[in-house]
């Protein structure tokens, strides 16, 4: 009587065996009898491990390019992110799982779940092709990243996380009222259609109404634009980077930022690809603002967990530099900045944690002081990973900004280039500055670094990976070409 | 003039007087109780445009259901501990105002030019058909399942998410402790939520 669609389940394989173990792992925590991380981290990589083998199932996917009623992608695309962020989930478990047996008294067995869930969100996002579920899926990724923020409880944390959802919350509120806009312009929320036309469909065949489309990508952009944390949309990226526990920075920096691009990616490429000479002129204003925001107040920080959340605002607006360019080649090179960025972030916030010896103590930049005698091992992994963020040769980072870059130039948006150089100049300043702490200043008295083994080698993979990128850039850029064209 | 129209131009003005009283209300019990007006009026607008489940809903999960729990946690908390508020950036209200007003008088405009005002599309009509109710499952349960069961999962960890800020693990607090704790009133630790509320 009622057609029913197919129930075609693979494609969404990844986030169920995500959800089933962040399950797993909360009757876990209700019958553990004594808090224990290793079980806790065994149950989270049996998760993580097979969703990513069948992520790579999708790899060459040969049914139908949109599944479940059109609401989710089958696409390379969406292969691609999942990997990043199953992997950033991976490095996010590991660390806490150090940071918890160094203190105790601050361990909470629902991290993994949680970030499970979290991750669960951020797959989705990529890969959903209806507005409804990005939307949902939005909602999945925030919730657990709120929780996870204040998840030690400490005064610090505790407020980062309220200043999280108030304005988290505030931001959902616009995207959801963008995707009202959408459904009034286009009578769809499908990115995509194929049962029933789409956004897309309505758009380039002049149905629907240019007015509310234009509504609604204004507003889908502010909903973005906070979860990418792009000025002035940025307000709250200091204060939760400085007070959110660093193992779920590391995760959150990095992931958040990888799933809302390629979401954005998807939405604006995709979706409003009939306006893209109305929405790459906003597009160019926030990665403007953003680099010389993100740029300009990270020289007056003395906190290195803010600091690196003015640097990340700024990538945020280098990322949306590659963007201007609406076409595979911008798309391209957004995503080799993110995968690049992620690997940075995770490393970066990796050695943060072991640099502060126990919770979130030492982060100010006189701890670094001298770092180089201490742990040269930790200095020199810190440099490799500021170099990437400066954007300096010969690492994955400098090739990142020179692709972003040419994607700008190449779509005739040179001036935005031009600002994007100049910025990087101004933020090698307070990168450098940190490595001459680490080398050239005395050590302080008192300060002593954590000695854990696991943390270590997870950032001297990372650190490895973004020297190899940097001089082979050809093994990702390979990978992401057959990704990078996203069809409709 | 239709029904229709007299009703929304009754009902308008007070669902907006209502949001407006819900801001400005210094009682937190009086502000839930202006929402539960604008709630209403809401739900009167979904009747308006044709859609008697959403009114059903509305009312029963949001003015009911919700509002209820939501004056439980306010009087749970304690009505008179309201937090005295501190503008520090006054220069951000005019601002703001400024702003509010662009953004309705762009919304204003967007859709006038969009569709229209007091026009029901011809759509309407077409997705209502076999009686509204009916609409709404099917569509729920082919098109939108997904969306669905998506739901699901964000209503699971909005719960446990409730249950980890919430429960906080009890621990053994040794006299030593708690006479340390006396000497230094402002300690990293959070204390326990809801301990205020505790007579």
């Amino acid at each position: 009587m009622i057609p029913t669609p197919a129930l075609e389940f693979r494609p969404i394989l990844p986030e169920i065996l995500l959800c089933t173990f962040a399950i797993v792992g909360m009757l876990y925590e209700a019958f553990a009898r004594r808090p224990d991380p290793v079980p806790h981290l065994a149950i989270a990589i049996v998760g993580i491990g097979p969703a990513a083998v069948t992520a790579y199932a999708l790899w060459d996917w040969s049914g139908p390019s949109y599944v479940l009623g059109d609401t989710v992608a089958v696409d390379r695309f969406s292969v691609v992110s999942r990997f990043v962020l199953l992997g950033a989930a991976f490095v996010g478990c590991l660390y806490y799982t150090h940071y918890a047996s160094r203190d105790p008294g601050s361990f909470r067995g629902e991290f993994y779940p949680l970030t499970l869930f979290a991750t669960a969100g951020m797959t989705l996002i990529t890969a959903a092709n209806d507005l409804i579920v990005i939307f949902l899926a939005l909602e999945l990724l925030s919730l657990s990243l709120y929780v996870l923020t204040g998840i030690t409880g400490r005064r610090r944390a505790s407020e980062a996380a309220m200043k999280y959802f108030l304005l988290g919350a505030f931001s959902s509120a616009f995207f959801l009222y963008g995707v009202a806009m959408a459904y009034g312009a286009a009578t769809s929320t499908k990115i995509v259609g194929v049962a029933a036309p789409g956004i897309v469909q309505a758009l380039a065949g002049q149905t629907g109404s240019q007015a509310l489309a234009l509504l609604a990508m204004a507003l889908l952009v502010v909903g973005f634009a906070f979860k990418v944390s792009a000025a002035p949309f940025h307000m709250w990226t200091p204060d939760v980077y400085q007070g959110a526990p660093t193992p779920v920075v590391a995760f959150m920096g990095a992931a958040t930022k990888v799933a809302a691009f390629f979401a954005l990616i998807r939405v604006f490429d995709v979706g409003l690809q009939p306006l893209t000479w109305d929405w790459t002129p906003v597009i160019y204003g926030l990665a403007v603002v953003s680099i010389v925001v993100g740029s300009v107040v990270a020289i007056a920080q003395r906190d290195v967990k803010r600091l690196l959340a003015y640097s990340s605002i700024a990538h945020a607006g280098f990322i949306l530099t590659g963007l201007t360019a609406a076409n595979s080649t911008g798309i391209g090179a957004a995503m080799f900045y993110l995968v690049a960025y992620a690997v940075v972030t995770l490393g970066a916030f990796g050695i943060v944690m072991l640099v502060s010896a126990r919770g979130e103590e030492q982060t100010s930049l006189d701890a670094y002081a001298g770092l180089a005698r201490r742990s040269p091992g930790l200095a020199a992994l810190m440099t490799v990973f500021l170099l990437s963020l400066g954007g300096i040769p010969p690492t994955a980072g400098f090739i990142a900004k020179v692709t972003v870059f040419s994607a700008a130039i190449g779509a005739g948006n040179w001036p935005l280039a031009v600002v994007g150089v100049v910025a990087s100049v101004v933020a090698a300043y307070f990168y450098v500055r940190v490595i001459v702490y680490m080398y050239m200043r005395e050590p302080a008295e008192g300060i002593e670094s954590d000695d854990g083994v696991m943390p270590r080698i997870a950032a001297g993979v990372l650190a490895a990976g973004i020297v190899v990128l940097g001089i082979f850039p050809g093994i990702l850029t390979g990978i992401l070409e057959p990704a990078s064209i996203v069809r409709w | 003039m239709p029904l229709d129209n007299i009703v929304f131009w009754v009902f308008a003005p007070i669902s907006i007087a209502s949001a407006i009283g819900m801001l400005l209300v210094r009682n937190a019990v009086h502000a839930a109780l202006f929402l539960i007006v604008n709630f209403f009026c809401l739900a009167v607008f979904y009747l308006l445009l044709d859609a008697p489940f959403l009114f059903a809903v509305q009312i029963v999960v949001y003015a009911g259901a919700i509002m209820v729990l939501f004056l439980f946690v306010i009087m749970l908390l304690g009505v008179d501990s309201g937090v005295p508020i501190h503008e520090r950036l006054l220069v951000q209200r005019p601002l703001a105002f400024l702003l509010g007003a662009a953004f309705v008088v762009e919304m204003f405009l967007a859709i006038r030019a969009g569709v229209g005002f007091a026009t029901k599309a011809p759509a309407v009509f077409t997705a209502n058909e076999g009686g509204n109710t009916q609409a709404v499952a099917k569509i729920l349960f082919t098109q939108y399942f997904f969306p669905f069961e998506v739901t699901s999962v964000l209503l699971l960890v909005a719960a446990i998410a409730a249950m980890v800020l919430a429960h906080r693990k009890a621990r053994t607090v040794t006299q030593a402790e708690i006479d340390a704790a006396a000497g230094e009133p402002d300690t990293e630790e959070m204390p326990v939520y809801g301990a205020e509320a505790a007579p």
